[in-house]
Formats: C-alpha cells, sequence, structure tokens
C-alpha cells in the first residue's frame, strides 16, 4: 500500500535539489550576466550590412564600386546610393553616398549574396541602441565602412573564402594579363615577320593567328 | 544555574531596553498616563516596525528562493546581491498612477486595503515573541487571532465587489468559497491544542511546551502523533487562508488576470501585497506558538540564545517551507480545492481531535501515544488512499497501435 501524499514529499525532494544545487554547481545556472559577462557568439552571427575595405585607407581601398545591385536587390530597400562624379561630371566607380537605415534592415543577406565585388558584408555587432532613431540608426559611409582585418577577426572562415577567391581573381587576372601581353607582343612579332616576308612576294594567301 | 542566569539582560533585551527608555523618561517629569501611553506606542511601533522589515526581506527572498529552485540568479542588480530591490520595488508601487475604474465603488474599493491591513496587524498583539513578550496578554488569545483574523475576508471581497469587474468578482467568490472552507480546519486543528493545554491563552500554550522529554527532547507539541497531523492540517489550511500556492486560486493569473487584486495598481496594490504577508507572518506566528512550542529552545543548552531568536526563527522556518511548497505544487482546481478542504481535512482535523482526547485520558504515556497514532493513521490512510485511487498511474494502453 503506497502512501497517500508520498508524492508531495517526492516533488518537495527535487525542489531541494534544484535550490542547493543551484549554489554548488555553478553550470545549472544558464543565465548569462549580460552587461558583465558577453555571450561568444557563433561564427556566423549577423547583425547588419557594413562596407569591407581593404587596406587602411577606407576612402581609397573601398571595394564598392557603387553598382546599385545592393540597392535593387534589397528587399525593405533600406540601402541608399549616389555615384560619385568627377569635376567633369563623369561617373565614377564610387559611391558618394552610401546609406543603410538599420531601422528598416531586416537582417536577411540578399545584399551580401549578390554583391558580385564581395564588397558587402553581415557584421555581428549588436548593441546599437540609441537615443535618436532617426539619425543614429541611419549608418552613413564613414560609419558603414569597416577594414578587412576587422571582417576577417568577426567571420574567419568567411573571410578566408572570400580572400582566397579574390587573390584567384586576380591570380587570374594577372595570367590572363600577361597571356594576352604574350599575345600582343607574339602577335607584334609575327607582323614584323610578315611585313618583311611580304615585301619581296605580295599578295601570299596564308591565315595567320 | 549561575551561567543561565547571567545573560538575562541580554535575553530580555528588547524589555530591558524599554524599562530603561521609560524610567530615563519618568526621570525627567513625564506623567504616568503619558508613560503608559509611550510605552504602547514603542511596542506596537517595534512590531509593525519589525514585520514590515521582514516583509521587505521576504519579498526580495522569496524571489531568490524561487529562482533557485529553477536553476536562475533571482534579483541580483539593486545592492549587494539584490537586497536592496523592496526600496526599488517601494519607488515603483508609490510612484505608479493610482487608478480606481469608473463604474468602481469609490468608497469601498479605497477602504478594502485599509480593512485588509488592520485585521493583519491586529492579530499580531497576541503573538508570545519571546518570554515575556506577549503585547497583549489575552486569555482568550487564539479566538482573538481567528475572530480578528476573519476580517481579511471581509476585505478580499470588497475588494472584488467595489472594483466592478469580472475577475475581480470571481476571484472574490473563490476567495470566500475557499476561506470559510479552509477555516474550519484551520480553527479545529488550533482547538486541538487549546483542549491538551487547557487553555487559549497563547503563553499558557508555550509554557506548556517547554519541558523536556528525556532531558533533551523538546515537548513541542508537533512530536506527537496528533499534533503533527494538526500541524500539518493547520499549515494547509495556513497556505489557503493567505491565499498562497497551491492554493492561490482567489488570484489566479492564468485564470482571473489578478482575481481581486486586478483593478488596483499604485500603493493600494502594495497595501494588499504588504497584508498579504503580513497575514502570513502572523499566521506562522501561530502555527510556532500552537506547535512549534514558540520560543522555546529546541535543546535544554540553547534557552541561553534570547528566546525571540528562536521565535523568529521558527517563523522564518515556517515562511521557507511555504516558498519552498510555493516552488514545488502547481495550483489546485478549484472542485479539488472544496474536495480537498470538506473530505479529506475536515475528517482529519476531527480524528487528530479525537486523537488528543485519548491521547489526554490515556495518561499522555507509550500507550497514548500508539492510541492517538492509529486514531490519526487509519482515517489518513484510508481516505487518502480512497482519493488517491481515482488517480492511480498506470501505463497508458494505446488502443490501435498494438
Amino acid at each position: 500500500m503506497n502512501i497517500p501524499g508520498s508524492g508531495i514529499f517526492k516533488g518537495l525532494v527535487v525542489t531541494a535539489r534544484n535550490f542547493v544545487g543551484s549554489y554548488f554547481e555553478k553550470d545549472r545556472l544558464t543565465t548569462e550576466q549580460y552587461p558583465e559577462e558577453r555571450p561568444t557568439l557563433p561564427e556566423n552571427a549577423r547583425s547588419f550590412p557594413f562596407l569591407v575595405y581593404d587596406g587602411t585607407d577606407p576612402e581609397t581601398g573601398m571595394r564598392c564600386v557603387s553598382c546599385k545591385i545592393c540597392e535593387k536587390e534589397c528587399p525593405p530597400q533600406c540601402i541608399f546610393i549616389v555615384q560619385d562624379r568627377d569635376a567633369a561630371g563623369k561617373a565614377i566607380k564610387r559611391p558618394k553616398v552610401f546609406n543603410i537605415d538599420i531601422a528598416v534592415c531586416m537582417s536577411c543577406q540578399i545584399c551580401v549574396e549578390v554583391c558580385p565585388f564581395e564588397s558587402i558584408r553581415m557584421d555581428n555587432a549588436y548593441e546599437l541602441s540609441a537615443y535618436d532613431r532617426f539619425s543614429s540608426l541611419l549608418l552613413d559611409k564613414s560609419k558603414l565602412l569597416k577594414s578587412n582585418t576587422y571582417y576577417r577577426s568577426i567571420h574567419p572562415t568567411e573571410a578566408a573564402e572570400t580572400d582566397g577567391r579574390i587573390e584567384a581573381d586576380r591570380l587570374k587576372k594577372e595570367a590572363a594579363a600577361a597571356a594576352k601581353a604574350a599575345a600582343a607582343q607574339k602577335a607584334a612579332a609575327e607582323k614584323a615577320a610578315k611585313a618583311v616576308e611580304a615585301a619581296p612576294e605580295l599578295q601570299k594567301p596564308e591565315a595567320s593567328a | 544555574m549561575n551561567f543561565f542566569a547571567l545573560p538575562v539582560h541580554f535575553v530580555q533585551a528588547p524589555n530591558e531596553l524599554k524599562a530603561w527608555f521609560l524610567s530615563l523618561l519618568a526621570s525627567f517629569g513625564v506623567p504616568a498616563w503619558l508613560l503608559v501611553v509611550i510605552s504602547a506606542v514603542l511596542v506596537i511601533g517595534t512590531i509593525i516596525g519589525v514585520f514590515l522589515v521582514l516583509f521587505a526581506l521576504t519579498s526580495v527572498l522569496e524571489r531568490k528562493i524561487l529562482a533557485r529552485v529553477q536553476n536562475r540568479y533571482g534579483p541580483n542588480r539593486v545592492g549587494p546581491c539584490g537586497l536592496f530591490q523592496p526600496v526599488a520595488d517601494g519607488i515603483k508601487m508609490i510612484t505608479k498612477e493610482d487608478l480606481v475604474p469608473r463604474s468602481a465603488d469609490k468608497i469601498v474599493h479605497f477602504l478594502a486595503p485599509v480593512v485588509m491591513m488592520v485585521p493583519a496587524l491586529m492579530v499580531l498583539a497576541i503573538l508570545p515573541y519571546g518570554r515575556d513578550m506577549v503585547p497583549a496578554e489575552l486569555d482568550a488569545g487564539i479566538l482573538y487571532f481567528f475572530a480578528v483574523g476573519a476580517g481579511t475576508e471581509v476585505a478580499v471581497f470588497m475588494a472584488g465587489w467595489g472594483s466592478n469587474n469580472k475577475y475581480s468578482v470571481l476571484g472574490a467568490m473563490r476567495a470566500i468559497a475557499q476561506m470559510v472552507s479552509y477555516e474550519l480546519p484551520l480553527i479545529i486543528s488550533a482547538v486541538v491544542v487549546a483542549m491538551v493545554t487547557g487553555s487559549l491563552a497563547p503563553s499558557a500554550i508555550v509554557t506548556a511546551q517547554g519541558d523536556f522529554a528525556f532531558g533533551f527532547f523538546p515537548g513541542w507539541y508537533v512530536f506527537t502523533p496528533w499534533g503533527f497531523v494538526a500541524c500539518l492540517l493547520f499549515y494547509i489550511a495556513a497556505l489557503a487562508e493567505s491565499n498562497r500556492c497551491p492554493f492561490d486560486l482567489p488570484e489566479g493569473e492564468s485564470e482571473l488576470v489578478a482575481g481581486h487584486l486586478t483593478e488596483y495598481s499604485g500603493f493600494k496594490y502594495a497595501t494588499f501585497f504588504m497584508a498579504e504577508y503580513v497575514g502570513m507572518f502572523a499566521i506562522c506566528g501561530l502555527l510556532v506558538t500552537l506547535f512549534l512550542g514558540g520560543w522555546q529552545a529546541p535543546l535544554p543548552f540553547l534557552t541561553i540564545v534570547p528566546s525571540w531568536c528562536w521565535f523568529f526563527g521558527k517563523v522564518a522556518f515556517v515562511a521557507f517551507t511555504m516558498i519552498w511548497v510555493r516552488a514545488t505544487l502547481p495550483r489546485m482546481r478549484i472542485d479539488h480545492l472544496m474536495t480537498f478542504a470538506w473530505k479529506f481535512m475536515l475528517p482529519m482535523s476531527f480524528a487528530a481531535f479525537l486523537a488528543a482526547a485519548c491521547w489526554h485520558y490515556a495518561g499522555r504515556g507509550p500507550l497514548a501515544w500508539a492510541l492517538s497514532a492509529v486514531i490519526v493513521g487509519v482515517p489518513y490512510l484510508v481516505l487518502g488512499n480512497h482519493f488517491t485511487a481515482r488517480f492511480s498511474v498506470t501505463n497508458r494502453r494505446y488502443q490501435f497501435s498494438e
């Protein structure tokens, strides 16, 4: 015969064990004491986009060429870009104004995916609260531009992959340029040779590459 | 004996201090009638002060204990370990807007917190806080306690009715049903003690529990079979009377918003809250007085510790168990609550009553022990098994998948 009411005492033992245990086993307490203790963010944590620049100077190292693809693709339309122009009024491959309204941004990362120049990337800073909800949350170019070093520090794997791709592109481009230069040289040499050859006998039909 | 006589001044510190202060005033030529008034005000002020400090401490400690049971930290931002949290809460409560519904009965709505607070403070007058420390030495102190304490029921219904809100009225109706039902086992289990002692005076009840069996075992009533059962019944009924979990149906947040407290805010809400906690302490104090030996020390050599320390230590312990129970048990359903009161608590309190009578007439010896244990044990097992049989746990049988 079981004793009625014994279930209540079993329950009391469970709560007592938790009560005492929470003072001795630190891993029972899962709460982070936020302002003093910061969580270690997972590598893929993301908040809002920022612009990557190479080197040390944001203006010259800026990867953005003001192609406006991100502006067009942005679902909540929080990106605003004005292309820069030189004194003569000719367009320069550089944004004059690049604003992101993070009050509107929904952190969807579509801008990052469409960017062909590896220029826009997701940040993981999350303490962005401000007293003024208009100007403080509208990030302009100076606030958006962050160095590639910073990008490497927050998303190491992704940054390494991007850097590798850029390096590969650069090498390919160099190789292509070298090949082109070599081809041009060869063509010039051939042309010269042909000219020499063609001088004695006229109109010799020959296909040359 | 000389050793025990030495710390009398320390043991009786509050009384000594008051006597010294009054003699000081008398030496300045303060008239005698004024001294009586000052003496009363000193006692009242001290008691109210002590219980308000206890309330403040409990409000934060309860949250911390509940948090620890749930493996959280609890409040730890205001002051060291969050101990100044009641100050922050108080400032918040006082600065809040005091809302009165347009259709409310203004007078009743205003009076309810006051009517709630007054009995909660008045019942503190008869508790023996220590040796020779009873503010009002009443011969029928226990009767006074229950007579005055019943006033809180009126206050709860006033709050519910005056608010003119369906949730409030429902909460108040539940409160009345619950409090009236649980008042019966509460009083009968207290009557058991009064019967065995032969007195309704709290100080006489405490004195009767003062001797030590075999020279070390305290003669508290909780260590007798009938006393143990009566103590548990009193404890359960006290939980119900002070609207605490698992009997907090009148203010069930999930189904009644907050019951009779729905339309209260700011200082009035704080007053209700305070009255509830002071009432809880008062009933814990009565439980300690009736069953746990009041201000008596648990072991003979511990009598050098001041008696009021024992009283408040025991009250703190009972209050802690109430918080512990709150952390453990879910809220009851209203029909279970009533069934439990009328079909289990009431018969059990009669059994304890009978057991105490048998214990007394069988000579209070080993035979009396066995007899009273049987008288409370058999109804407990029969009633308990009868009620739990309906909820027996079996493996679920799946009709179609097998």
